[in-house]
């Protein structure tokens, strides 16, 4: 609770926020230019390569949806997007897969990083719901086929009387709108986790005793530090 | 050799933050990474383009099933089509799925109201002006009681099946009422291009809802056999499928994979069945951090010694 001698501006919403942002992650790990040793393997690469397929995939939609719901059907350059942003979301699901499989093998949620675990997969799951309203709001056969046959699973379970999939005004909002925010603030938010617990060590790794505080950066040669050496001399 | 501690009671996890570390530009592999992807986005799309089939209209219908639009029509009066029998959120012609004990479609109720008859067939036939057979036909039907509407729709169904092909012009000669003339006039507005409009237009200039559309070309057979003919019906793993030689949506294998098995492949109750399953996996995906053997799989599946090969080979060095 605030103390009666702490300065006005100190409890003010702005300065609590400001406060709360910044302990969201360590000092120097939202961006840090060093990590721990055991990060070396290519499974790595495929946190990195989901968010980079996020940002093409989120790309390719904006630029479609500058020309409307039906300028791909008529114009050789909608084609086009249209089939970038197919490929960006099959590239970026196959990333995801890949990613979420090595997270898997690695027990990533050891640490008290259960909720990166969960907000990952939530993302999955949304990300799923994202691409099949897109599936949804393609305006052709596809799309013809695939809601008459949807409906029968949504109906069957009551989520169909809300979420219409033979509606494509509907289907398109979700798909443009709401889902993608959906994925994206889950993403953000593991994200964040990620950088506020750090990669997650090895199955049964050690950490150094009384290594001292985190490292924030290392020497400018780019060597390797070792909090633990202090320890292994004494 | 190196001490020891635990961080949390339970969990030996050490601090991410306590181990020795090496340069790591995540800036540069991000943007590495975009450039990489989007590469290869283009590098896919030019390939192999896209699908774009395009959409069934009535017209196309009409044009390449005029029986099935016909039989379609009379089985939306009779009440024997998918949409007639269905049930919520579209009407209370049936009591829905079930799973197990729990009516979840029933519970969820009537939300998008659809009466097949009227809202598919009649209504938009109603619309259709300067016909006076038409109108006389549609004046004759809602004059007549509900059980008269009934025996003439129903023996005028049952003449189309026995008919050679469903062709309406090969049906033996029966106490139909108007329904032949409403059919045949249904068939008529399909073929013209006005059957959309009239039934995704209904009471607004902007008709963005294609509930009704897609209803009645669902219940009809054309649609199923153009998806069934490109590998696409629900036990072609249709689901995940898509359009051409295209990967479609191959996240969803597991959803697809338990329509092509029983007990799932044999139940009336597939849909719900298939969606309670999935719905308890997906919880279990989310919550296997808590969950007692799930959790501890990937220590005795050994993966993460090929993941952190390096890792582990230094500490034997180290320790050895």
């Amino acid at each position: 609770m605030t103390g009666p001698s702490q300065p006005v501006e100190d409890r003010s919403w702005t300065v609590r926020l400001r406060s709360w942002i910044g302990r969201l992650v360590p000092p120097g790990q939202a961006l840090p230019d060093r990590q721990p040793v055991y990060v070396a393997s290519w499974i790595y690469v495929f946190g990195v390569l989901t968010l980079a397929g996020f940002v093409v995939v989120v790309a390719t939609g904006c630029v479609l949806a500058i020309g409307g719901t039906t300028w791909w059907h008529v114009s050789a350059l909608g084609h086009f997007v249209n089939s970038l942003h197919l490929w960006s979301t099959e590239l970026f699901f196959a990333f995801m897969v890949i990613h979420l499989w090595g997270k898997f093998f690695m027990a990533a949620w050891r640490g008290k990083r259960a909720l990166t675990w969960m907000t990952g997969a939530v993302a999955f799951v949304g990300s799923i719901g994202t691409a099949f309203t897109g599936y949804l709001s393609q305006s052709n056969f596809d799309s013809q086929w695939i809601s008459t046959q949807a409906k029968d699973g949504l109906n069957a379970v009551g989520i169909g009387a809300w979420f219409n999939v033979l509606d494509p005004g509907q289907m398109l909002t979700w798909h443009i709108a709401l889902l993608p925010l959906v994925v994206g603030v889950l993403a953000v938010w593991h994200v964040v986790l990620v950088r506020r617990h750090g990669v997650v060590p090895p199955i049964d790794a050690v950490a150094p005793v009384d290594a001292g505080p985190p490292v924030d950066a290392g020497p400018p040669d780019g060597s390797v530090v070792d909090p633990g050496d202090v320890v292994r001399a004494g | 050799m190196t001490t020891t501690r635990s961080r949390h009671r339970g969990d030996a996890t050490p601090d991410a933050h306590l181990f020795p570390t090496r340069p790591y530009d995540l800036v540069k592999e991000f943007v590495l990474a975009l450039v990489g992807v989007l590469v290869l986005t283009i590098a896919l799309a030019w390939i192999f383009s896209s699908p774009d089939e395009k959409a069934i209209t009535m017209a196309d219908w009409a044009a390449g099933a005029p029986s099935d639009v016909v039989a379609t029509a009379t089985g939306e009066l009779a009440g024997t089509t998918t949409s007639a029998g269905y049930g919520g959120p579209y009407n209370t012609n049936g009591d829905g799925q079930s799973l197990g004990p729990l009516p979840l479609q029933r519970w969820a109720g009537v939300r998008i109201p659809v009466d097949p008859s009227r809202d598919l067939v009649l209504t938009p036939l109603s619309r259709v002006s300067g016909d006076p057979e038409l109108t006389a036909a549609l004046a004759r039907y809602e004059g007549a009681t509900a059980e008269q509407q009934q025996g003439w729709s129903s023996a005028y169904a049952d003449a189309l099946a026995a008919a050679p092909d469903g062709d309406p012009t090969r049906v033996a000669a029966g106490e139909y009422g108007p329904v032949p003339v409403l059919a045949a006039r249904f068939l008529d507005l399909a073929r013209s291009g006005g059957l959309e409009g009239a039934l995704t237009s209904e009471g607004t200039f902007y008709g963005t809802d294609a509930t009704r559309s897609l209803l009645l070309l669902a219940d009809g057979a054309y649609i199923e056999d153009q998806a069934r003919a490109q590998n696409l019906g629900g036990d072609q793993w249709g689901m995940m499928n898509e359009t051409g030689n295209y990967p479609g949506q191959p996240w969803m294998w597991l959803y697809t994979f338990w329509y092509q098995v029983p007990p799932f492949s044999e139940s009336d109750n597939a849909d719900a069945l298939v969606w309670g399953l999935m719905m308890l996996l997906t919880l279990a995906l989310v919550l296997v951090p808590f969950i007692p053997g799930v959790r501890s799989l990937p220590r005795a599946l050994g993966v993460h010694r090929l993941i952190w090969r390096r890792w582990y080979a230094d500490q034997q060095g180290r320790n050895g």
